[in-house]
């Protein structure tokens, strides 16, 4: 029994380790645009915009590679789009990021069954595993490495960080406000949209309609819970990864296994119910910047 | 006279005919204004008189409409901060452009960044900057958070962050007016350093004590105009006061004799502890009869503010009883007091007196919107709301296009103006007033000090606290002393002097604790 169980924990292990990564990547999209102060709640639309993008491209050039290329270029599109309404025109950043995760629903699977008959198209080649493992995994785990210093060591990140606290006190000193909003989301698009080339690409192996299934959602679930800090985030959405990893791993028995798979988005309630309230997100979140005169 | 002559001969800054419109206002008429190098200049006015437009036109946050901008005799073209900052000028913003939550260091070095290839130089910062603190006199620790520190902290930070860029000249705007009087004090001693090293130093500002106390010329503006500039040993008080308004200004208010009634309320023993067990006011008693007007002087934050907000139902006293007209009103909450007669005008005013996002009338009725007079059993009477408040801008003279203006659209003057006339119009028996008159200008101050003397004339009862020890003196008939949460000492106002009061005020001196309950108490004959 106990080989067993210790196979069972391993495998484990690494299952959660492949869910954390779209969660976290989106959970530090998230952390980059409300850094700034925009709320990009278009996470979720991003995410399957990049696992759509990424599974075309990869089956049309036979090249995984480019494919995760397609997956980040296709969600900084995205978020240009947001970026472009909320920032510029200044749109209600909810309703603009509602409006981006409709769209993407709409259009991924519209164009899913133009091009192929289904909502359904299988992924034909992926990366070369390293050490058993997509090698997205270590440019994720490195990203993180990156952003942390980043975001506190540099003096963009620290221009970053003070957008999303005091725009005017930003604005007074000179750096442009808009600038750093655009630089926050469009970053924010970028990871998100890798997030979903990984899922398609490494982790699914096919793309199907409305496949980010929450994951942005739980990516915002997931910075909140981790105080808006990369670490917090990585943590929190490692969390959620583990518990997507038990959902298909264990039963119990007199429980249908439907409530098992329950489990993400119940702890994700439980996580917020717990955590809002004690952390306190950016002073600008979901503000406009209207300059004077 | 010879420094006159110099500051003079030797204008850094020359404005000339600048003219700001905003939609439907002119906040600048071609306005002249001229600094000297290394002089203090006072920019004085009422609000809404166009200083702070002014400023921010020099300052390049606003673009004026026309005029031109002389530096050191040479036409510039200050566009934004930046180009300001450029030319060595630099802004201390009434509300202070600092991000809480970032370090000290972060804050004054964001935007100019010391940083090697993008990373960060921090420890080269905080070097700095603890230089410069000292070089005009005081310590700081560059690594503390925003968020920890006191106002007058976060304003020594606003005026190292320009000084960390090199500015030449310092424009503070109304920079007194979040301070505690020993804040302020050392602020002036901050800003006589900045001038012994040859800085310029303009101020906005609207109390005229500061301008006689630190400026060397002072500019008056009204109504977006300039009135003219005066050397500060050549004017008075008296006489700014009078071109800021322009007209006469009582700066002492005429108190009409008013007849001592019935008790309205009896406060015993009352005390107010905090979470950490401290008692913030400790043991205080006092009584007040109608067409009076008890004064609490005092430093803030000798519990004032905790007395009034406990008495006045937004929080709690830990023991003690107040009585008003016989019935026990201790744990009474704001409702209740109101159905009770008893007005409160809130110290901050935007934070306890109004909701600045709700309309004027909407302003009006707040508090007293589930009164009969304006409601019935389910719905809002809204056109007797309106007509209400109509009459009340029209009778307390409160400046807005419409009842249907957002509270926010008002002057601070006017702000205040719409609270006195929402507390005073529901004719209370008694008024708690806490700063009434902080931080409106002198015409607004001028107003509410006459309609306060006409309910105490009318046999109303007042509880005033205030830390502007002049407004104590002119109004009260009896003055109590607060300090460290307790009555130190109790005076009738004609006995007493302002240096007697402050002397009470700094806690060197105290009365007999027993005398001092008698006399709050009302128990000794009083002169009347």
């Amino acid at each position: 029994m106990d080989w067993l169980t210790n196979i069972f924990a391993i495998s484990t292990l690494l299952a959660t380790i492949r869910m954390a990564v779209p969660i976290s990547l989106a959970a530090l999209g998230g952390l980059f645009s409300e850094s700034t102060g925009v709320i990009n709640i278009a996470l979720e639309g991003i995410i399957l915009m990049g696992a759509f993008a990424g599974t075309i491209v990869t089956n049309t050039t036979g090249s995984p590679l480019l494919g995760l290329i397609m997956a980040v270029v296709a969600g900084i599109g995205m978020a240009l789009i947001h970026a472009i309404a909320s920032v510029t025109f200044k749109a209600n950043h909810i309703i603009s990021g509602v409006a981006l995760n409709l769209f993407a629903t709409g259009v991924t699977f519209f164009l899913a069954l133009v091009l192929t008959g289904g909502s359904q198209i299988s992924v034909e080649s992926s990366l070369p595993k390293f050490l058993g493992l997509s090698p997205v995994i270590y440019v994720t785990v490195a990203i993180f490495f990156f952003s942390g210093f980043f975001l506190y060591k540099t003096k963009l990140g620290l221009r970053l960080r003070a957008t999303g606290e005091h725009m005017a006190a930003v604005d007074s000193v000179g750096i442009s406000v808009t600038k750093m909003r655009y630089l926050g989301v469009l970053v924010s698009g970028a990871l998100a949209g890798l997030g979903g080339g990984y899922l398609a690409i490494e982790q699914a192996n096919f793309f199907t309609k409305g496949m980010s299934a929450g994951r942005g959602f739980i990516g915002l679930a997931s910075m909140i819970f981790g105080k808006w800090t990369p670490w917090g985030a990585a943590g929190a959405a490692s969390l959620f990864g583990f518990s997507q990893a038990l959902q298909f791993r264990i039963s119990i028995p007199f429980i249908p296994d439907e409530f098992l798979q329950m489990l993400p988005y119940l702890i994700t309630i439980a996580v917020l119910v717990g955590a809002v309230g004690r952390a306190t997100p950016p002073a600008e979140d979901g503000n406009h910047f209207l300059k004077e005169g | 006279m010879e420094q006159d002559n110099h500051l003079q001969a030797d204008p850094l800054i020359r404005m000339k005919g600048i003219t700001k419109r905003f939609p439907g206002v002119l906040a600048n008429d071609s306005v002249d204004f001229s600094v000297g190098e290394g002089e203090i200049h006072a920019l004085v006015g009422e609000n809404g008189a166009g200083k702070t437009t002014l400023m921010k036109i020099l300052y390049g946050i606003y673009s004026k409409d026309s005029g031109r901008i002389y530096f050191e005799d040479e036409l510039v073209n200050i566009e934004d901060p930046k180009a300001a900052s450029e030319l060595g000028i630099g802004m201390v913003h009434q509300h202070f452009m600092l991000v809480p939550p970032l370090s000290v260091v972060d804050n004054i070095t964001l935007g100019s960044e010391i940083a090697n290839r993008g990373i960060l130089d921090r420890e080269e910062g905080k070097k700095r900057i603890k230089e410069l603190a000292n070089d005009i006199g005081f310590d700081i620790d560059p690594e503390a958070t925003v968020a920890d520190l006191s106002v007058g902290v976060r304003q020594r930070i606003e005026i190292l962050k320009v000084l960390f860029r090199e500015a030449e000249v310092l424009i503070l705007d109304e920079p007194t007016a979040v301070l505690t009087p020993q804040e302020v004090e050392s602020l002036y001693n901050i800003l006589n350093n900045l001038q012994e090293q040859g800085k310029t130093i303009i101020f906005i500002t609207h109390k005229l004590n500061e301008v006689m106390d630190l400026a060397d010329r002072v500019t008056v503006m009204r109504d977006g105009k300039e009135v003219g500039t005066k050397e500060i040993q050549k004017t008075s008080k008296n006489e700014l006061a009078n071109m800021m308004v322009g007209r006469e200004v009582l700066l002492r208010v005429e108190k009409e004799k008013a007849e001592r009634g019935e008790e309205l309320i009896r406060a015993k023993n009352l005390t107010v502890t905090n979470d950490k067990g401290v008692n913030i006011v400790e043991d205080i008693s006092f009584s007040i009869r109608e067409g009076e007007v008890f004064g609490v002087a005092g430093v803030q934050g000798n519990g004032q503010t905790e007395l009034i907000e406990a008495l006045t139902g937004i929080d709690d006293f830990s023991s003690g009883t107040v009585e008003v007209n016989g019935s026990n009103i201790t744990d009474a909450d704001g409702q209740e007091l109101r159905e009770e007669g008893i007005g409160h005008i809130p110290e901050d005013r935007l934070d306890r007196g109004m909701i600045t996002e709700f309309t004027v009338t909407e302003n009006f009725v707040l508090g007293y919107h589930t009164f009969e007079r304006y409601s019935s059993r389910l719905f809002l009477k809204l056109k007797e709301m309106d007509r209400h408040a109509e009459e009340a801008v029209e009778e307390f003279d409160i400046k807005t296009p419409s009842v249907k203006t957002l509270g926010e659209s008002l002057s601070g003057g006017n702000q205040q103006k719409l609270i006195v006339a929402r507390e005073l119009s529901q004719q209370p028996k008694l008024l708690v007033a806490a700063q009434p008159t902080r931080g409106i200008d002198v015409g607004a101050i001028e107003f509410v000090h006459e309609r306060l003397m006409k309910e105490r004339a009318r046999g109303k009862g007042l509880l005033l606290v205030s830390s502007e020890l002049d407004e104590i003196m002119s109004l009260s008939d009896r003055i109590a002393v607060m300090y460290e949460g307790e009555f130190t000492a109790v005076f009738d106002s004609d006995e007493t002097t302002k240096e007697e009061l402050g002397v009470y005020m700094t806690g060197s001196q105290r009365q007999d604790t027993e005398e001092v309950r008698r006399k709050a108490l009302g128990k000794v004959s009083l002169t009347e």
